[in-house]
């Protein structure tokens, strides 16, 4: 077990590393940051500074080994656009992120597995046939399109609620949290709706197949011999059968939720780090781009270890697959 | 079967006809591939010929009478063009590079993932790596990054998608792969002098294609929501070929003031495409799942 959490461990730095050589020549070798940071009326002096500044003149070896001793000691540059640290902008921004997010996950899940269930427990209903058809549909339609009916119709026909912007918030610990007024929630509401509805539609169907699956087997049917309601026998039975993998594509679809916070963040001007990477692609903010993708990559390797880690704990017939 | 011989082709069409929802999806997307490349001659205007355009006519609701004399049945976007004939130039620009990254994405892929389980050894372990270490993103952060980092331009949106795009079909063609390797016409034809690269191209990725198939049409839908997506981030196709997702970029800020039509109907559109598309990928999925077969 110990050797194969070094080898997934050494085997995850080795990616990181690979990630962020892509990252440092995409970003900073294709094309000229130079251009970005100084007029195109600067003197020959100027310029030459500047590139000796940032040490544009050094190989590009060393160019990437200066960048990955500054990576290491937590210094991702300061931002081209608003000259405040980025690791900073990026950090303040995160809670707006995560608490759409973090809504977002919860909200798909408590809703999506009593609906996938009942479709899966009774999969004739009219009632089951809508809701896998609203899910198909939470499937096949781009969340930015989802994104605009959703601002059209409550915002714009219907009046009731706001089309972008955080609204009121609490500071809690010196953090800003929409969640925490009245105000705020009215303007989450709306990102919510529109980044859970693919969650939702999976929630669904993966509820659906897996509580399909356990009805039909023996332990249903003792367990309504023995005299069980069907609620109990959903409940107590069904219900933890098919939790260990919702459980795990929970914990994965969190991380991919945050990836298409991006979408939702740019429709609802939602100021979180979404927004902020789209921003600073349009305005050629490299630091920022760059603290971004190295930011995301670590977490997405780190969901991917810890899921790998998980999965050879509990399962012992994997555990003697992977050490051989 | 009763029918002497029935080609499986024939077979599939057959049972293909059964599905009405199928058939009715199927028809749906030749109407709208057909209106896609007839487009400059079934609509008023060239939406992005300048010189045409006229800006009193901008912004104007369906069924207005533009001062060209014709009706803009959809109403006209914020450069006064008609937006019926926006769409229609607009579904073949999706509809291409969708088509393309497909296309790309699946040889890519296909060649990939048959070479890898083809092989095996070391050339597969490195390969599959890769691909699995690459599903674990995200598609749309992958292509939202290289598109940021490639810039804009029809063939960089479209390295893009591929890029975001190969690794399913690869995924898919390895493990059909592996199980085609181990069957008996495998060893068979590698007996002969035929050369190894022959048999896994001419003999084990035919029958590795019904899976590809299905994971195709539902990827060319993808690509196509994809670029519509990065077309609405403003990180897609150049302002002078519009794709769906432009059109409806476009409209977006005119919506808040209540014209609805500049990104409603390209929007409508879009989603007509993507759902047809998913439908017939499902029903396809239906017919070539052995598991399902009686």
């Amino acid at each position: 077990m110990l050797s194969f959490v070094i080898q997934r461990l050494m085997q995850a730095a080795v990616v990181m590393l690979v990630i962020s050589a892509m990252v440092f020549i995409g970003v900073y070798a294709v094309g000229n940051p130079i251009d970005v940071m100084i007029g195109p009326d600067a003197t020959q002096e100027i310029r030459l500074a500047t590139i000796h500044a940032y040490g544009l003149d050094q190989p590009l070896w060393q160019q990437y080994f200066t960048f990955l001793q500054r990576l290491a000691h937590g210094d991702f540059g300061r931002s081209f656009v608003y000259n405040t640290s980025v690791l900073q902008l990026v950090i303040s921004r995160l809670p707006a992120t995560l608490e759409i997010t973090i809504a977002a996950v919860l909200g798909a899940a408590l809703l999506g597995v009593p609906l996938g269930m009942y479709a899966g427990y009774a999969p004739h209903s009219r009632i089951a046939k809508t809701i896998m058809g609203v899910s198909v549909l939470g499937f096949s339609v781009p969340t930015f399109w989802i994104g605009l009916l959703l601002i059209f119709t409550f915002a714009v026909n219907l009046g009731v609620l706001p089309a972008g912007g955080r609204g009121d918030t609490a500071t809690v610990m010196g953090v800003e949290w929409s969640f925490l007024t009245f105000n705020g929630l009215t303007h989450m509401l709306l990102p919510v709706v529109n980044l859970a509805l693919f969650k939702l539609a999976l929630m669904i169907r993966l509820a659906r197949a897996g509580t399909r699956e356990v009805m039909l087997t023996d332990m249903v049917r003792f367990a309504r011999a023995a005299g069980e309601s069907e609620w109990t026998i959903l409940r107590r039975h069904v219900l933890r059968l098919i939790a260990i993998p919702l459980v795990t594509v929970f914990g994965l679809e969190f991380g991919s939720t945050l990836a298409f916070a991006v979408v939702t963040e740019t429709i609802f001007s939602w100021p979180g780090v979404g927004k902020l990477v789209i921003d600073s692609i349009s305005s050629l903010d490299r630091p920022v781009m760059v603290a971004y993708l190295m930011l995301v990559s670590l977490l997405f390797i780190t969901i991917n270890f810890t899921v790998d880690i998980a999965y050879v704990a509990l399962d012992p017939r994997l555990r003697a697959r992977k050490t051989t | 079967m009763s029918a002497a011989v029935v080609s499986p082709w024939r077979m599939f069409l057959g049972e293909f006809g059964e599905s009405r929802v199928a058939v009715v999806a199927v028809s749906l997307l030749a109407l709208i591939i057909l209106l896609a490349v007839a487009a400059p001659l079934i609509t008023p205007q060239d939406p992005y010929d300048l010189a045409r355009l006229v800006l009193t006519d901008a912004r104007r609701p369906p069924g207005y009478v533009g001062s060209n004399g014709f009706t803009h049945w959809l109403g006209t976007d914020a450069q006064g063009r008609d937006l019926y004939s926006a769409i229609l130039y607009g579904l073949r620009i999706s509809l291409q590079v969708g088509l393309i990254a497909g296309v790309i994405a699946f040889t890519l892929g296909a060649s990939l993932g048959t070479l890898a389980g083809f092989v095996g050894g070391r050339l597969e372990t490195l390969i599959m790596r890769i691909i699995d270490l690459q599903l674990s993103f995200p598609a749309i952060l992958l292509a939202l990054v290289l598109a940021a980092l490639l810039g804009q331009g029809k063939w960089q949106l479209i390295a893009a998608l591929v890029t975001a795009q190969y690794a399913y079909f690869a995924r898919t063609a390895h493990g059909a792969a592996t199980a085609e390797r181990s069957k008996d016409y495998v060893e068979a034809a590698l007996s002969t002098p035929l050369s190894p690269a022959r048999v896994a191209f001419r003999h084990v990725l035919p029958n590795c294609l019904p899976p590809l198939i299905v994971v195709a049409t539902v990827q060319v839908a993808n690509s196509i929501a994809l670029e519509a997506t990065l077309s609405f981030l403003g990180l897609g196709l150049p302002v002078s070929e519009p794709s769906l997702g432009m059109l409806i970029s476009n409209g977006f800020q005119y919506m808040l003031s209540g014209r609805y039509w500049i990104s409603i109907y390209p929007g409508i559109a879009l989603i007509v495409l993507i759902v047809v598309i998913n439908l017939v990928g499902d029903q396809i999925r239906d017919q070539l799942n052995p598991r399902l077969k009686r």
